[in-house]
């Protein structure tokens, strides 16, 4: 089986403040994940802000150096010491795409040069090819090389502009495409559209996924893996399917039950706010111990090990 | 009752006027929670800054007026005269803390900078430090800066700035949309308590439609500039009269239903263009050549459920609508 997604004890280290108040954040905590697959998957990423999902993004993505530890997809080291692809071969198999396409192409450039550059410049394809590889691309997400020729980015909703972000990273047919909230900028009834389309992509045309977000339902609809952040550490993982309809961490269920569902209305019980993000990173313990119904002075001192459960997900608490 | 007559709002731009909310006529009864849904640039924000009276260029008021059900020296309260009761009658908590806060002056400064000179601020600073406290602040949190205090913190000074002065009207313009889910429900089951208590009117603009099902009674849904539908919360979610409506509530997915779900495809019209007909029909699975040419009138089908559609009578079920709406030429997927 190919190993698509492999992270071991990864670790990266932010520091803050001056000189004598510098605190540690660790973004990243011992950040172990495998998916092995033969079939392509859409592996999520799901966690509020500060809980490094992002970090784990851009360290597979190779924009930041980890601290410790290592990363591979498709059987590649992509993070970590050793003997690592070079950048171009790196981009043909691994591609990103950006939360806000607005910001991802500039407001000066026709966007179609984005789509030839990547062509040219990572597949080191010729201007002629170069015009077939984006009208295949344009074409898988929908769109037609005709209408986007020669268009600035405001000229294109949000939704469309999305498509040709996606299209971008299609052209070097990567194995794999790492999504950093591709859809939270664009409108409820859009998103399903673009969310579709990844499925389309998976199963027709047999790229994976990894789809960091903070929405569970969408995740929930499309992933095969889902890994649940918080705070730098993994929290849960395993299949999708399994983890939403039956959480075991106690923070997978505050996470759930916390979701505005349509008919399922909520129970009008006061929940406690906490605000202490920055110590929370300090802690030996289990991160979630203070806000955790069930911590016990075990989880205050130790971090609770990976535990594995029969249907192959780890949970990584005291009392899984 | 809130009265919006006939409202018209226009945005002066360099290529002439546009209408972001072209024709509003309704009547709004007081102490609920009305939910404003709809896509980007549907208008829902602008209807909001028309109620709270903000008429700043390039946005105007072109026709119409609102009648805000309270009065002063026996005059009813409108648009003309709203901005007097800023605050204390009417206020507005916005989407980004961030950027509505001042980040170089102390919370409990901008606290109290629009109150008259000669209140006691000390006395009214006393009551806010304990009025904070029911919304889980701690009651220092209003002597720090802005900066100092986390996404959620921010946002909950917000909403005790906007109901601390006990207003009839408190407008809500994505108050949560920035924060994570925990704290969004945290800060929304804040938000009902506290609407219970003092049984204020809260116009709530969100385009989760899964937030207005927890907190809303009433619902109103916009779509290029008009209203299309507005009744009771509990009857829009499960019997909407309007096809898009529908598509709404139908077009996101939940935990535990494995069902293809699509998208509104397509995009709202321009505002600019001439537009004739029903403004949904080119997007709807249920237009015909009627809607295409003749507007629907915006009327009251059932007792307090309006909207405007030709076919709101008929009731189609979901299933029937998502047979339609994969034989629409428009979402043929492409292969």
């Amino acid at each position: 089986m190919t190993i698509i997604l492999k992270t071991s004890h990864l670790n990266k280290v932010y520091k803050l403040g001056g000189f004598f108040n510098r605190i540690k954040i660790n973004a990243l905590d011992d950040v172990n994940l495998t998916v092995e697959s033969d079939e392509p998957v859409i592996i999520s990423v799901v966690g509020e802000s500060g809980s490094g999902k992002t970090t784990l993004a851009k360290v597979i993505l190779r924009l930041v150096e980890p601290t410790s530890g290592s990363a591979h997809v498709y059987d590649r080291l992509v993070a970590g010491k050793g003997d690592k692809p070079s950048n171009r071969e790196f981009l043909n198999s691994v591609q990103p795409i950006f939360q806000n396409p607005f910001e991802a192409f500039s407001s000066h450039r026709t966007v179609d040069t984005y789509l030839s550059d990547t062509a040219v410049r990572v597949t080191k394809l010729s201007k002629t090819e170069a015009v077939d590889a984006m009208t295949e691309a344009l074409h898988l997400v929908g769109l037609d090389y005709r209408d986007v020729r020669g268009k600035y980015s405001n000229q294109f909703s949000g939704g469309e502009l999305q498509r040709v972000s996606i299209a971008r990273a299609l052209i070097p047919h990567p194995e794999i495409i790492v999504a950093d909230e591709p859809v939270s900028m664009i409108d409820a009834s859009l998103r399903m559209n673009i969310i579709n389309l990844f499925l389309s992509l998976k199963e027709e045309y047999e790229r994976s996924f990894l789809y960091i977000t903070h929405d569970l339902a969408t995740a929930y609809y499309i992933s095969d893996y889902i890994a649940v952040m918080y705070r730098g550490s993994i929290v849960e993982f395993g299949d999708a399917k399994a983890i939403l309809a039956d959480p075991q961490h106690p923070y997978t269920q505050l996470l759930l039950d916390s979701i505005p569902e349509i008919g399922k209305k909520w129970q009008r019980k006061r929940i406690a706010l906490a605000d202490i993000e920055a110590k929370e990173f300090q802690f030996t313990g289990c991160r979630y111990c203070n806000r955790c119904p069930i911590a016990e002075d075990k989880c205050v001192t130790e971090r609770p090990p990976a535990v594995k459960k029969v249907d192959g997900r780890d949970v990584y608490c005291h009392f899984a | 009752m809130i009265r919006l007559n006939n409202i018209v709002a226009t945005y002066t731009t360099t290529r002439g006027e546009v209408s972001a909310v072209d024709g509003v006529n309704l009547e709004i009864p007081t102490g609920k929670i009305i939910g404003i849904a709809g896509e980007s640039g549907c208008g829902k924000s602008t209807l909001l800054k028309v109620i709270y009276g903000d008429l700043i260029y390039p946005l105007a008021l072109k026709t119409g007026s609102v009648q805000y059900g309270f009065d002063s020296f026996g005059q009813e309260v409108t648009t003309s005269d709203i901005k007097e009761y800023w605050f204390k009658r009417i206020s507005y908590i916005p989407q980004s803390s961030m950027s509505s806060l001042n980040p170089v002056i102390r919370i409990n400064k901008q606290f109290t900078d629009h109150l008259d000179p000669s209140t006691d601020k000390a006395k009214v600073l006393e009551d806010v430090r304990a009025y904070v406290q029911k919304l889980d602040l701690p009651p220092e949190a209003i002597d720090a800066y802005p900066h100092q205090l986390s996404g959620g913190m921010r946002q909950r000074i917000m909403v005790a700035m906007g109901t601390f002065f006990n207003p009839d009207i408190i407008l809500a313009d994505e108050p949560t949309t920035a924060l994570d889910v925990v704290v969004q429900k945290g800060i929304l089951l804040l938000l009902m308590g506290l609407q219970e208590e003092t049984k204020s009117t809260i116009f709530f603009v969100s385009h989760d439609m899964g937030v207005h099902y927890q907190i809303t009674h009433k619902m109103l849904i916009m779509y290029a500039a008009k209203v299309v539908e507005f009744g009771d919360s509990d009857i829009i979610f499960t019997e909407p009269l309007h096809p898009y409506t529908r598509m709404l509530i139908e077009s996101l997915p939940t935990i535990g239903d494995d069902h293809l779900r699509t998208g509104v495809s397509g995009r709202p019209p321009s505002l600019w263009e001439d537009l004739t007909g029903c403004r949904f029909a080119p997007r709807c699975p249920l237009a015909t050549e009627l809607c295409q040419t003749t507007e629907p009138e915006f009327k009251e089908y059932r007792r307090g459920h309006f909207a405007a559609c030709h076919y709101a009578e008929n009731t189609y079920q979901s299933s029937e609508i998502a047979i339609l709406y994969d034989h629409h030429p428009q979402n043929q997927s492409p292969e």
